[in-house]
């Protein structure tokens, strides 16, 4: 079993975070989110990966045919799904506050605070 | 009875739909019945299946796919009393809030209903679910709602800024929570939260994988239930958002953070053996958050921010029942759960009131405002009584569990900083409650900052009903600790969630529960140390209240002194809420680290 996609899984959940925690554009900010989210994609399919095997596609296989694990195919799917919905709420968002402040610096958008 | 728990969902789902789709082709008050009347059958069936969950766990599984030979195909709803009474008090007050919403949100707002809706639903969901990634999509599907419905009113900059702050904050937290799926995923091979919990108990060891896992989830729902550190969001949503969404996200949505914290521990940690390393941080970051977030209240004069930081406070004291990790810490969770929500939304419920009467919700610029307005006054006196926890009034029976759990744990030390935190949020709430209904105090308090720009409401409302369903929420509230019976009640509804070997014999095997036994009707009795303390806490309430209003005018050596020890913490304290979102997300991948490092010193460490 390799390593490799954990590390890479962790780097891009790591990489993603600090951009989303040092942004200064919410566009900017909504695409780190996907980036740290992609993270969890990369993990999930990488535990249920088996070494040669087929997609789950069982019609017409013999019993017993090596395949990845279908489980996390479908969680990776929702998961995408599910993030569509948030991205593109934030992007309206940010919309909004461009509209309203003429920028989408989240510094500049704290008109809240304490 | 197993046709009920997917009811729950289903009803206000399709509501939402209908309601989305058919807008601008129904007349209003047509909308407007259905969309009541689908809550209302969500919160009658709920209290059906509450009654019937009683005797044994409801279980559901979609599809018809049972288990076989003790292995879960399918998905499940498993609902024992606790969950069936969450989901009732969670649909009351979604209806509560739909009623209010009748009149007070704008002609064109008919998606704020369906999206109510949502919210309903994907909780009940939550509640209910027996399987982790279902706990996911619930937990992203009442996000979306929320974000959306927090930046409802989009006129201005501060609801855009609290829904952002609001979306990416929670979006971090459930990433986190999706990784710890995966992991969980990857070391049990299985999503169904029964077995989950039957593998990791064939080895008590805790492996490393194990604890970042426990640590991703677990942190994930506390950046839902606004834990310190993971809070800082809480207060912008809340007082941007329309009063009703405030009323449903402050009185019961945050709280679904911790149902997901207990019931992640009591079926699937459990099960590894930790001493008591795992109640332990989350007891402690329980009474960090009570007393920070009572601070913060005390600092505020925006009436809705200062009851999100009431609610952060209060919060802080369930988690700590929930790390007791004992029947009695669970139910008074439980109670305390039941009279906050219904606290908070009355009283989210008032500040509506004053908005629609005076177009702002400043504790100074109400000042005197609200004299003569006896039901609004007698119904925030009476809701910040009730969430103080004076004896036998509103969240008290729940605090005196707590207080017995804590005491039987050898942990007495928690009962005071406890009681500290809710008094101070209480403090708070009936400083701003004079100053606003009688015109007592100072016209202006430096300390508390600027005030927040706010626009008049655009609709007339129909007062008498936004003051009934007001006085409704509060009365219901604080009359739980007297309900007879209750208190027993959710001693049997802790140790049913706690049993986590019956759990497992129900849902995989289902070998039915032993039936429970005759529970009396009548009202628990207080522990001394609990009426000593809910009484002290009112009259401490009382004389801090009183030194809220007229700080000016202590004498100039006890204010120098308090001035020049208090000042710069509080200073500190602005300056971390600082309202930008990257703070925030850093501020989670903190708490996320030092968590995860404290259960990894104490569980590999020990």
């Amino acid at each position: 079993m390799s390593y490799l996609p954990y590390i890479v899984a962790a780097w891009i959940c790591l990489v993603g975070i600090a951009g989303i925690a040092t942004s200064r554009n919410l566009i900017h900010l909504a695409v780190c989110l996907t980036v740290a989210q992609s993270s969890s994609y990369v993990l999930l399919l990488s535990v249920g990966f088996v070494k040669h095997g087929r997609a789950p596609i069982f019609l017409g296989t013999k019993l017993g045919t090596p395949a990845v694990d279908p489980v996390v195919q479908a969680l990776t799917l929702t998961d995408v799904v599910v993030s569509v919905a948030v991205i593109g709420l934030i992007l309206a968002l940010a919309l909004d506050a461009h509209r309203l402040s003429g920028t989408v610096d989240p510094d500049h958008i704290a008109d809240v605070s304490g | 009875m197993t046709w009920i728990p997917p009811l729950l969902v289903a009803i206000p789902l399709f509501g939402a739909a209908i309601t989305a789709g058919l807008d601008h082709v129904t007349p209003e008050p047509l909308q407007d019945a259905m969309v009541v009347a689908a809550a209302t059958a969500t919160t009658a069936l709920a209290f059906l299946l509450l009654w019937r969950a009683e005797d044994h766990e409801v279980v559901h599984w979609f599809g018809g796919w049972q288990p076989r030979h003790g292995i879960a195909l399918g998905i499940d709803f498993a609902v024992g009393p606790l969950a069936a009474g969450m989901c009732a008090v969670i649909a009351l007050v979604v209806t509560l809030a739909l009623v209010y919403s009748l009149t007070f949100m704008k002609e064109a707002a008919r998606l704020f209903d369906a999206l109510m809706l949502v919210a309903l639903g994907a909780m009940c969901g939550f509640a209910m679910s027996g399987d982790l990634f279902n706990l996911f999509v619930w937990l992203e599907l009442m996000g979306v709602a929320a974000y959306a419905l927090t930046g409802f009113l989009v006129e201005r900059l501060g609801p855009v800024q609290g829904a952002i702050n609001f979306a990416i904050t929670n979006s971090v937290g459930s990433y986190l929570f999706a990784i710890g799926i995966a992991l969980l995923y990857a070391r049990t091979g299985t999503l169904n939260l029964a077995q989950i919990g039957q593998t990791l108990a064939r080895s008590s060891h805790a492996g490393g994988l194990v604890i970042v896992a426990m640590t991703l989830l677990l942190c994930g729902f506390l950046v839902k239930g606004a834990v310190v550190p993971f809070h800082l969001w809480a207060a912008d949503a809340y007082a941007v958002a329309p009063a009703p969404v405030c009323a449903v996200l402050g009185g019961v949505m945050t709280d679904i953070g911790l149902i997901g914290v207990a019931r992640m521990y009591w079926t699937v940690f459990a099960a590894i053996d930790h001493g008591h390393a795992i109640g332990d941080v989350l007891l402690w970051l329980g009474m960090v958050t009570a007393l920070l977030a009572g601070t913060m209240a005390f600092l505020q004069r925006h009436l809705k921010r200062m009851l999100a930081y009431s609610v952060v406070c209060h919060i802080g004291v369930m988690l700590a029942g929930i790390g007791l990790l004992s029947a009695a810490g669970l139910a008074g969770t439980e109670l305390m759960f039941l009279a906050h929500a219904l606290l908070t939304a009355g009283l989210f419920f008032v500040a509506g009131v004053l908005h629609a009467d005076h177009g702002v919700i400043d504790e100074f610029r109400l000042r005197g405002r609200g004299r003569g307005c006896w039901a609004p006054a007698a119904a925030w006196l009476v809701g910040t009584i009730g969430l103080v926890g004076a004896p036998f009034a509103g969240v008290f029976l729940g605090h005196d569990l707590i207080d017995e759990a804590a005491t039987a744990l050898g942990r007495p030390w928690v009962l005071p900083l406890l009681w500290l935190g809710t008094a101070l949020s209480g403090a708070a709430l009936l400083r701003a409650g004079a100053r606003i209904f009688l015109g007592w105090g100072d016209e202006d308090d430096p300390l508390l900052g600027k005030a927040m720009e706010e626009d008049p409401l655009e609709r007339d409302v129909l007062r008498p009903l936004l003051v009934a369903v007001s006085v409704v929420a509060v009365a219901a509230g604080v009359a739980i600790s007297v309900v007879p019976g209750l208190g027993q009640r959710a001693e049997y509804a802790a140790d049913r969630f706690r049993d986590r070997s019956a759990y497992v014999a129900q849902v995989l095997h289902g070998r039915p529960m032993k039936p429970p036994p005759a529970l009396p009707v009548s009202i628990l009795h207080a522990s001394v140390a609990s009426l000593l303390y809910g009484g002290g806490a009112t009259l401490f309430v009382l004389g801090l209240a009183l030194v809220g209003l007229y700080r000016r005018r202590l004498p100039r050596l006890v204010a120098a002194t308090g001035e020049r020890v208090l000042g710069p913490p509080v200073r500190v304290l602005h300056a971390v809420h600082s309202g930008v979102v990257g703070d925030y997300v850093t501020w989670v991948v903190v708490g996320t680290a030092v968590t995860g490092a404290a259960w990894a010193l104490l569980l590999r460490g020990g």
